[in-house]
């Protein structure tokens, strides 16, 4: 949940720092017989400042082949659930909304406040892979289509450190883990982590059970159909432990790290001389770089995909966020207007302005306005599998609460990296109260 | 009638604002995590309350506050007030005392966490402690070093070769860790020494090039060392010769005897430098909070006692020294038992206070850490908040309510007596 907050955040920023580019975004689809739809959509969004004039863009794109339906975008911010929620209690929501909480949108589902897009999935089908697909859907009917995705698979690593220590970017785990022996011998520690950040923590354990299990296995975690004890954990628990448990190569030690929150860890590895090597953040990092060190792009960080941990589809699974377009209404309006926001068009505007990522398959990386948003965001359309952050699906109080629950044990686990049973039994025995109870 | 009328709009916002609150806050405790009363738990969320661990932390951490703080707190409030008696620079001093009172405490709170952080670059205490540490003992110029290959064997903080050396034998000591910025000034491409008949020579360099290169083999691209002390021991481990390396490293001993003898690094190159203290790590951080609150009400207490001072009748001082005792004895004997009631006062009220402490932790201890500095009240907003179990969040509440209760009846008792 925060994470897709803040990778919103990230994500106006990069549009800024990138000088919203191409400026037209000019799209030439043909105007068809489409003026018999007709009407107006009211659409709420989190989208602000740059990223509204962005959407602005694709919303102008629409008008060109509908000429006689009208969105009009407000923007809420991140209040979004709340201000929905009132509109909801005082029976006047929107016709359409953009929300960050899959959460929210399966709460919506269950109170019936939401209306099936199955009339957009043939759409979606023909310009996402399955796997996206999945993610608008609640108890089997497709509700949600999520337009503006991130990246949370991804590793950021210092070129310079890299260059002085002779090694390459890392396509797999192994093969991070023993070049990072090979930084440290050149002076630099391989690592920066934030500790003082739980969700940072559990982000990596998330990314490297996807990668070695699967998203089926991944999904079975999430709604605690496969306990914390489980020996497909422990196994990726000791993957992690491979850098949490190299504390001599952790940029401040294991103590350094625990009081390091994010973006910190970000600067300390893009810092001038550089304290580490390596971040294993997503990339909405790429901001934080930007703006708070001097580190220019691909001449001294460059990034590439989170380390595959086994070969074969799962190197390719992407850990995602990103905003879901929901609808309160049905009208042919509405429907055309949903059915456009998932062609490559609607996508191609946006991605060119930067700031954006998207999971279609016909929104090729040469969009993208440069190579790092382009390393970043074009593996979105070639994932076979997509997940949510885990903490969408998990009860709060195990899942996303300071201090307790998942973050909290995962701290200590950076604490104790060789203690990876009496770890699982604590995320067993704290997620079992929290889904017993149901919050 | 009419009497009941007036009493009437303050009846309604002590019903609505305290009333209602309290008893469905303690109805609420019966009740599992979500809705307006959820299902029916019992006495569950009390039972959870005693046997989470995170929850168990708070309940002691809190203990911890209420037998430390009021005391601190009453003790420095009535030095500080005795003190200002006798000095003339008396308002400035009180001033500054009080000060952080008029600070929120969630900017004390920052403040102090930017004081406590462990790196002495960017926390004022540690640095403080590091001045101090270097004072004692330089840091080492290549502390981050490490050896490059396992030929070595550590030696009492410094490194020395296992295979021990003949007269006319070269000894390799090759080291890793030590980051490109961090190399010595004028260190030149290291060269291995061939060996002289009557002597030991060596080099000391930087056995990495990048990709690695091979470990323990002087290579192209590889700097010397320069300015390295390198000892000798003879077969009894005493250190017979100690030298300095050259720009490319190189070292040698002349003139050794026949025997067998050990080369080696001393430990004053590889002496760390101060790393500071982990004050807002799990074991520091309760300490931390502590002093960092006493800082703030210390003040408090201060003006409060010495406005109990001011009031105290003088001639009793003046009887008590005229009759021979001596400061301590005035003090000990006269002031504080006369002062009793005010320090009583601040004494209560710090412990109620203490027990609803919340804000400071929230905004000094690091996320990583909050668990261990957890107190009662943090507890229930996170579980309540953060956690959505309000059916828990609720039942601490109670048991705060609880806890403050017997503080707040003997306050009521005192201030019926006052009246």
């Amino acid at each position: 949940m925060r994470m897709t907050a803040l990778a919103g955040v990230v994500a106006v920023l990069v549009a800024v720092a990138a000088g919203c580019g191409g400026g037209g975004g000019s799209s030439n689809e043909t105007t068809t017989g489409n003026s018999s739809v007709s009407g107006s959509i009211k659409f709420w969004g989190i989208w602000a400042a740059t990223e509204q004039k962005a959407f602005q863009k694709v919303i102008d794109g629409f008008h060109k082949q509908y000429p006689n339906v009208t969105v009009t975008y407000s923007s809420k911010g991140n209040d979004i659930p709340t201000v929905l929620s009132t509109a909801i209690a005082g029976g006047n929501p929107p016709d359409m909304a953009d929300v960050a909480q899959p959460g929210l949108v399966k709460q919506l589902v269950q109170q019936g406040k939401l209306k099936p897009i199955n009339y957009a999935k043939p759409a979606i089908a023909a310009n996402f892979s399955p796997a996206w697909e999945k993610l608008g859907e609640v108890n089997g009917k497709t509700y949600a289509f999520l337009y503006k995705a991130s990246n949370k698979s991804t590793l950021w690593y210092n070129v310079n450190v890299l260059k002085q220590a002779g090694v390459n970017a890392p396509k797999t785990w192994s093969q991070m883990v023993s070049e990072a022996k090979t930084i440290k011998a050149s002076g630099t520690p391989a690592y920066s982590l934030c500790g003082a950040s739980g969700w940072t923590l559990t982000d990596i354990f998330e990314n490297l059970y996807l990668r070695r299990w699967g998203q089926a296995k991944y999904d079975q975690l999430s709604a605690h159909q496969i306990k914390w004890t489980d020996p497909s954990v422990t196994k990726s628990l000791q993957d992690m432990a491979q850098v949490v448990g190299d504390t001599g190569n952790i940029y401040g030690g294991t103590s350094g790290a625990l009081q390091t929150d994010y973006p910190t860890c970000v600067d300390y590895a893009f810092a001038t001389p550089p304290k580490a090597a390596y971040n294993l953040q997503g990339d909405f990092a790429s901001l934080e770089i930007l703006q708070n060190t001097k580190s220019k792009p691909q001449k001294d960080f460059n990034v590439v995909p989170f380390p595959a941990i086994t070969s074969g589809a799962n190197a390719k699974a992407v850990e995602t966020g990103g905003d879901l377009i929901i609808t309160f209404r049905d009208s042919p309006a509405i429907e055309a207007f949903m059915k456009y926001l998932t062609t490559p068009q609607a996508a191609t505007i946006w991605a060119k302005l930067g700031g954006f990522g998207s999971g279609n398959k016909h929104v090729p990386a040469s969009v993208y306005p440069d190579p790092i948003t382009a390393a970043t965001e074009a593996p979105l359309a070639g994932a076979t599998s997509v997940a949510f952050d885990m903490s969408d699906n998990q009860p709060a109080s195990f899942g996303a609460t300071t201090g307790q629950g998942e973050w909290g044990i995962f701290q200590k686990f950076l604490q104790h990296p060789t203690d990876i049973s009496g770890i699982q039994q604590q995320l067993e025995s704290s997620a079992a109260k929290a889904y017993k109870s149901g919050k | 009638m009419t009497g009941a009328l007036f009493l009437l709009p303050a009846f309604i916002l002590l019903g609505v604002w305290l009333v209602y609150p309290t008893i469905y806050t303690i109805v609420r405790s019966f009740f599992g995590p979500a809705g307006y009363l959820g299902t029916w738990v019992g006495i569950d969320n009390y039972r959870t309350l005693f046997t989470t661990s995170t929850l168990l932390t708070a309940i002691k951490n809190s203990a911890i506050w209420v037998a430390v703080v009021p005391a601190f707190v009453t003790a420095f409030g009535l030095l500080f007030a005795v003190l200002t008696e006798r000095i003339s620079w008396a308002v400035g001093f009180k001033t500054i005392v009080f000060l952080p009172m008029a600070i929120s405490a969630f900017a004390t709170g920052v403040t102090w966490r930017i004081l406590y952080q462990q790196n002495p670059d960017q926390g004022a205490i540690n640095a403080l402690g590091r001045t101090v540490s270097d004072a004692v003992t330089a840091p080492g110029v290549l502390s981050n070093a490490l050896p490059s290959t396992n030929a070595f064997q550590a030696k009492g903080g410094g490194l020395l070769l296992k295979t021990p050396l003949h007269p006319g034998g070269v000894a390799l000591l090759g080291l890793t860790g030590i980051a490109p910025d961090d190399m010595p000034e004028g260190a030149r491409q290291a060269v291995k020494p061939s060996g002289k008949s009557g002597a030991i020579d060596g080099v000391v360099w930087r056995d990495f090039k990048p990709g690695g290169g091979k470990a323990g083999v002087v290579e192209q691209g590889e700097l010397g060392l320069p300015g390295v002390t390198v000892e000798l021991r003879d077969s009894s481990d005493k250190v017979v010769q100690s030298a300095k390396t050259e720009p490319d490293g190189s070292f040698e001993f002349t003139d050794v005897g026949p025997g067998t003898y050990n080369a080696g690094i001393g430990a004053a190159t590889f002496a760390k430098p101060f790393g500071g203290y982990s004050w807002l790590g799990p074991k520091l951080i309760t300490p931390a909070l502590l002093i960092a609150y006493i800082w703030i009400w210390a003040g408090f207490a201060m003006v409060v006692i010495a406005a109990g001072l001011a009031a105290m009748p003088r001639d009793v001082l003046e009887a008590a020294r005229t009759d021979g005792a001596t400061e301590w004895q005035v003090f000990r004997r006269v002031t504080v038992p006369l002062l009793a009631p005010v320090l009583s006062v601040v004494f209560i009220t710090m412990i109620i206070n203490v027990l609803k402490v919340f804000d400071i932790v929230i905004a000094l201890a690091p996320e990583s850490t909050q668990a261990n500095a957890n107190v009662i009240a943090l507890a229930m907003w996170r579980t309540s908040f953060s956690g959505f179990d309000f059916g828990t969040g609720s039942a601490i509440a109670v048991f705060l309510f609880l806890l403050v209760l017997p503080v707040l009846a003997l306050n009521i008792r005192r201030f019926r007596r006052d009246a």
